[in-house]
């Protein structure tokens, strides 16, 4: 790997169906050791464009180099490099957790020893025996992430780890990746929730109707945006008028449980706010990137 | 070769951890041999119930020799109530009743069934045939008479039962065995999963084919382990190990057979109608479930196209008819080209992915 080049680099790539241009033209570089998200609604092309990344799918144009090679037709010299989460848990049927990685890991000529060890990297070695039938959704992903990683792959792909899952679960599943990224790897994760992206990913790519709409640090996006903060305290604390007069171009909204003030330069009103013994049931909520994608399509996201 | 033995024994262990496939696969056609072997044990040599009332000397004085041969044909019961006995002639539950009156030997018998009547009323007037002659002295009969059959042992039903279902047993198992395992890796995106890794086509097919040949293996042994069972008593030729070969080269075939199903259905289901819709006329018009000696011409020719027929067939020969090794030679090779034609098809169907 020659020092600088980008791992991932995507130029223009397209593919449609039939009607549909379900990935209309989208150029992105991921770089070593980037955490990099593509965040959209389902049906933005996200997987779509995965799969041509990963030599699934044949781009109808552009082009896609990992590690500056092109990965369609099947490349087997690239193969070994990346590591795949599908979408769907694909696994050998009635065999334990244990059997299901050291299979795969004997596919990359990986001992059952080294397989072993990544049970214990994602939390499995009580189930080791279980049959993946009876693994819990969560217990599954996190099977599926380490039969992507049993070979030591430089670049991984992850198509929607935690969708499905119950809130503790992805959030367990949330360390699992952050220390796979603490290691060095690439990895590039779709996902449609927008927390997700916010907190994994070092870079993401908003993707909507097949095309990339803005990519960049999600506090960058967050912060360029501009967005004002929204202060909330509970309704009765203070009334609309007394909140109006706090400070200069205050937004005042009430909806019978709480009143919210939106400004952009919170900090007086919060030090009004303190003075006047007015901080019952206060919240205070920045821009997320459901701002952001309000603002690039106009509407609100719907996963 | 790693990736091989990994994969064959991922596929080994799915299938040995799936009772139904286990039951269908190698239970199932077991159960049609211990029914038929069972119902047909004395087929060709039915034989015929009649009632003897009171004392019959010129049936009780039989030497031993000809008593036994006598119990081949007839199975006599002894019963002392002379009304009873009619009445059982007349309602056609038994062929025939016989007493003996002094130097008489009466046969009551029903005309209902003609053809059983005669055979009771043959075999009884060789009895006082013989019975006449020891009375007139003559011992040692100047023309006697020999009954041998034609067919050989291959008459007894099991002996081409075996064979037959065996060979169905292992046409329906690969069959499915490939199709299924095509189709399900398809949908479950194991396929999907297998061409990311940099596992080569060549030990995805190799390690069903091993698996499959396995499979193959234990049907021929629970089959041949059972029918050997003196309850059935299959008699094995001497060189009955030659059909290790046809068994290999059969199961070839109907992987092939197997993967252009999965290759050409979406579902699993719709992979289990055409394996059936393959594998069971064929069954039917390839002598599996019975012999095809008596049946029309055409479609003893038709039977040639199957795969089947040449596998039952060479089975046939070298477990049971006593024939060598060689003459399974050109079945096994017509086997091999039919799996290399359809494994061409299969290929040209193949896709790694649904869409």
């Amino acid at each position: 790997m020659q020092p600088m080049s980008p791992t991932i680099k995507v130029e223009e790539l397209r593919k449609a169906y039939g009607e549909l241009r379900a990935v209309d033209g989208v150029s992105f570089e991921v770089q070593t050791g980037e955490f990099f998200g593509i965040l959209g609604p389902n049906g933005a092309g996200k997987t779509t464009t995965l799969e041509m990344m990963e030599g699934l799918r044949k781009p109808d144009s552009g082009s896609v180099s990992l590690f500056g090679e092109s990965p369609w037709p099947r490349n087997p010299r690239l193969l070994p490099r990346i590591g795949v989460q599908l979408q769907a848990s694909a696994f050998f049927e009635r065999l334990t957790a244990r059997e299901q990685i050291r299979t795969f890991a004997s596919l990359y000529g990986v001992p059952a020893r080294k397989a072993d060890e990544w049970l214990a990297v994602v939390g499995l070695e009580d189930m080791a025996g279980k049959r993946n039938e009876d693994l819990s959704g969560g217990q599954q992903q996190r099977l599926s992430i380490a039969c992507a990683l049993a070979h030591g792959p430089d670049l991984v792909f992850l198509d929607e780890p935690t969708s499905g899952l119950d809130p503790q679960a992805r959030r367990n599943l949330w360390d699992v990746l952050r220390d796979i990224s603490a290691q060095g790897r690439t990895v590039v994760l779709t996902t449609h929730y927008l927390d997700e992206a916010e907190s994994l990913c070092d870079r993401v790519a908003i993707m909507d109707h097949g095309r990339i709409l803005q990519s960049g640090p999600p506090a960058t996006l967050v912060r360029d945006l501009d967005a004002p903060t929204r202060i909330s305290i509970e309704t009765g604390t203070l009334t609309a008028e007394a909140a109006r007069g706090l400070a200069d171009g205050l937004e005042v909204t009430d909806d019978g449980v709480s009143l919210t003030i939106a400004t952009r330069t919170p900090a007086p009103v919060l030090s009004a706010l303190a003075e006047r013994d007015a901080l019952r049931g206060l919240s205070v909520r920045g821009a997320t990137l459901e701002d952001v994608f309000l603002h690039l399509t106009g509407r609100e996201y719907r996963a | 070769m790693t990736s091989f033995v990994s994969l064959s024994s991922a596929m080994a262990r799915g299938f040995f951890r799936d009772r139904t496939a286990l039951f269908f696969t190698i239970l199932f056609p077991l159960m049609f041999l211990v029914l038929f072997g069972g119902l047909f044990k004395d087929a060709g040599a039915s034989k015929t119930d009649i009632l003897q009332i009171g004392a019959v000397p010129v049936v009780d004085q039989l030497p031993a020799e000809a008593a036994a041969g006598l119990d081949q044909v007839l199975a006599v019961t002894r019963t002392s109530d002379r009304a009873a006995a009619l009445e059982e002639v007349r309602k056609g539950d038994k062929a025939a009743a016989i007493e003996q009156v002094g130097g008489e030997l009466i046969v009551h018998y029903s005309a209902a069934d003609a053809v059983k009547s005669a055979t009771v009323r043959g075999i009884v007037e060789s009895l006082v045939q013989q019975a006449n002659l020891a009375a007139a002295g003559v011992t040692t009969p100047s023309v006697t008479m020999r009954a041998q059959p034609v067919e050989d042992q291959s008459l007894k039903a099991i002996q081409y039962m075996t064979p037959g279902l065996l060979g169905w047993a292992i046409a329906t198992g690969a069959t499915f065995g490939a199709a299924l395992t095509l189709v399900t890796w398809r949908q479950k995106k194991i396929l999907r999963r297998l061409r990311l890794s940099p596992v080569p086509l060549a030990s995805i097919i190799g390690a069903r084919v091993s698996v499959s040949i396995v499979i193959a293996a234990a049907q021929c042994a629970m089959f041949i382990g059972v029918a050997l069972l003196p309850y059935f008593g299959l008699q094995l030729s001497d060189q009955w190990w030659a059909f290790i070969p046809v068994m290999i080269a059969g199961t070839l075939a109907f992987l092939s057979i197997g993967l252009v199903a999965g290759a050409a259905a979406k579902t699993p289901e719709a992979a289990s109608a055409i394996a059936n819709l393959i594998t069971l006329p064929m069954a039917f018009l390839s002598g599996a479930f019975f012999p095809l000696d008596g049946a029309p011409k055409w479609l003893q020719q038709l039977s040639e196209f199957f795969p089947l027929k040449h596998l039952v067939s060479s089975m046939q020969d070298v477990m049971v008819r006593g024939e060598s090794f060689a003459v399974t030679l050109p079945d096994i090779g017509l086997l091999l080209g039919f799996t290399v034609v359809l494994a061409g098809v299969a290929a040209f169907l193949f896709r790694w992915d649904d869409a």
